[in-house]
């Protein structure tokens, strides 16, 4: 009798299960709207109006009541003289960033790892760590009063060593990208090591006692052992800014940019907020953005695709 | 424990190691100087004599010590009114993120619940896909809170990056046996929520509190795009127009000695601007540092 009336329960319509779940677990719901109204007024509202990629978009008339224009945008996007531009600056800075910013805090965290002195090590680690708390602007503000040649410290460290006609980097477009990346990695390489300090902590000390008793030397433990540990780490997060190549942040780039790096300053982020907000053309700037999303997800489906194939280091 | 044992293994080093231990130290503290130095140099060069500092003389010690950057800082009204609004922005902004995060958070963490798998679909989804700059700030437009503080609260107010982390750690954490103890004893889910999952959590709501803070504090584009009325402008903002666009017309500049003090006020004004987060910073670090740990966790 009980087993019949189970499957019975079981086996009511969807709605009225669901009428069950909402009366006994109204509270829990109640915990849950104020996230899902701000999701769909701050998330799916926009992407509603990502329409307007496809109109010719007027203010007056609304997202909705705008002509529609088919791919003309991204036509004349294709098309115009910056695409070609906007993509290689794009991926040059987040290309060469991986390159050259990735391995730092690798290497950082390795050393960290192999400092006994504690007091030493909590100072190493607080030191590289504050940088990261830096706003961009002030960041930014920092690059530019220490590289201004004639007052800045770096004008005054290339006399000091005998140059006498410290180059601007400000305003090169040769050192904009150098600049742009050793700044990064000078501000985040010690918070980004703090995820593979952890994840060598988490190392069987057992490992190193059998090494050591094997001969092994300080450099052979971090060869056989340190490495081959934190590498399913360092190959989630390699993957994961992968995934992220067309998102170089705006914030930095922009607050670098002046007319004489603009060349190679340029990217589709600030392209975007550009033609968007300065100039008002909505509907191409809205364009633009949507192309650069789209990529960005392709590239993130692409890579986890990789990612599953090498083995289980999956993102979802 | 673990230390000892490390200690032991550790202890036994042959020639090789000792130069090899000798060169980590040696890159290390290398490493130490090239990311301290500037940071000190801004905070010495913030309290010596301008001409000192544009000439060069300031290297290890403040030169000529005055304050002068300083009460200039504190002269330029502008910069109050960014600190006060960045104050204002970041406290009431953090505040309503938690209201908002943590709930749902703890929603998502319960077990059969329905509507949960839709609801995470939802979720999930923004975060691979957004309107984008402008149809974000037309949707802005036509809510009317653009120039407002709403427009600095409601945006950020939920995230679904905090809530799956959020989610994790209840999971994780919080005893189901301990909650259902509870509904037995007549505990209703918001009782259950406030009673016992809060005073559990205090870690996590730390770590997200701080992260949306920082956030906040740092913030300049959202606060460039959508508040344009100067009682509104923010910190950073006003940060920018002095450390990057020089604009500083409060400040009349004919002469050498000007244009060096407004090189001094900008050593001062990073200072300034930064102090907060410096102080707070050591205090806080572990919880800084715990937040990374928890976010690597896969949700």
């Amino acid at each position: 009798m009980s087993h019949g009336s189970l499957s019975l329960a079981g086996r009511k319509p969807l709605l009225q299960r669901l009428k069950r779940d909402i009366t006994t677990n109204w509270q829990i719901y109640i915990m849950l709207i104020p996230a899902v109204i701000a999701i769909i007024m701050f998330a799916y509202v926009p992407m509603y109006g990502v329409q307007m990629a496809f109109k010719d978009f007027k203010p007056i008339k609304g997202i909705w009541g705008s002509e529609w224009v088919g791919f003309a945008h991204f036509q004349r996007f294709f098309k115009g003289h910056q695409f070609r531009n906007l993509l290689e600056n794009t991926l040059y800075l987040s290309v060469f960033g991986i390159i050259a910013g990735f391995p730092a805090p690798i290497i950082l965290a390795l050393m960290i790892n192999q400092i006994r002195a504690e007091r030493f090590k909590k100072v190493l680690q607080t030191v590289t760590y504050m940088p990261h708390f830096i706003s961009t602007v002030v960041m930014v503000g920092m690059i530019i009063v220490f590289f201004t040649p004639s007052t800045g410290l770096f004008g005054h460290l290339g006399r000091a060593l005998g140059v006498t006609n410290p180059p601007n980097l400000l305003a090169s477009k040769t050192a904009f990208r150098p600049l742009y990346i050793a700044t990064n990695i000078w501000q985040h390489m010690g918070w980004d090591s703090i995820i593979y300090l952890a994840a060598l902590s988490a190392v069987d000390m057992a490992l190193y006692e059998a090494a050591v008793i094997d001969g092994a030397s300080r450099f052979q433990c971090i060869v056989h052992i340190d490495i081959p540990c934190i590498l399913p780490t360092v190959v989630i997060l390699l993957i994961l800014s992968a995934g992220r190549v067309m998102n170089v942040s705006f914030d930095k780039v922009f607050l670098m940019q002046n007319d004489l790096n603009l060349p190679v300053s340029e990217t589709i982020a600030t392209y975007v907020y550009k033609i968007g907000l300065k100039k008002s053309q909505y509907s191409y700037s809205a364009a633009v953005n949507l192309f650069n999303t789209i990529v960005s997800f392709v590239l993130v489906l692409m890579v986890n695709t990789v990612s599953k194939r090498l083995g289980e280091t999956s993102l979802w | 424990m673990k230390k000892k044992v490390a200690e032991s293994v550790f202890s036994r080093r042959t020639k090789g190691d000792v130069v090899f231990e000798a060169f980590i130290y040696t890159l290390c503290v290398l490493i130490l100087l090239i990311i301290a130095y500037p940071i000190y140099f801004i905070i010495i060069a913030s309290v010596s004599s301008p001409s000192e500092v544009a000439s060069g003389h300031v290297w290890l010690w403040p030169s000529m010590p005055t304050v002068i950057g300083y009460e200039a800082v504190f002269e330029y009204e502008r910069i109050w009114i960014g600190y006060r609004n960045t104050i204002l922005y970041t406290i009431t902004g953090s505040l309503t993120h938690l209201l908002v995060t943590i709930p749902a958070a703890y929603a998502l963490s319960r077990p059969n619940l329905m509507l949960k798998r839709p609801v995470m679909i939802l979720f999930t989804i923004t975060m691979f896909f957004s309107g984008g700059l402008v149809p974000t700030y037309i949707a802005m437009k036509n809510y009317g809170i653009l120039d407002s503080l709403w427009v600095v609260i409601l945006p950020g107010c939920f995230s679904v990056y905090h809530a799956i982390i959020g989610r994790t750690f209840f999971q994780s954490t919080i005893p189901q046996e301990l909650l259902d103890a509870a509904a037995i004893d007549g505990c209703s889910d918001f009782k259950r929520f406030i009673r016992i999952v809060l005073p559990l959590s205090k870690a996590i709501i730390a770590v997200i509190a701080l992260y949306v803070a920082v956030g906040i504090w740092n913030d300049y584009f959202y606060a460039m795009i959508y508040l344009s009325s100067p009682e509104r402008i923010s910190l950073q903002v006003v940060l920018r127009e002095i450390l990057i666009m020089n604009s500083t017309n409060d400040f009349t500049m004919s002469d050498i000695a000007a244009l060096r003090k407004q090189e001094l006020i900008k050593y001062c004004i990073i200072i300034v601007s930064t102090l907060p987060m410096m102080i707070f910073y050591p205090f806080l670090q572990k919880y800084f540092t715990k937040g990374v740990m928890i976010g690597s966790i896969k949700g």
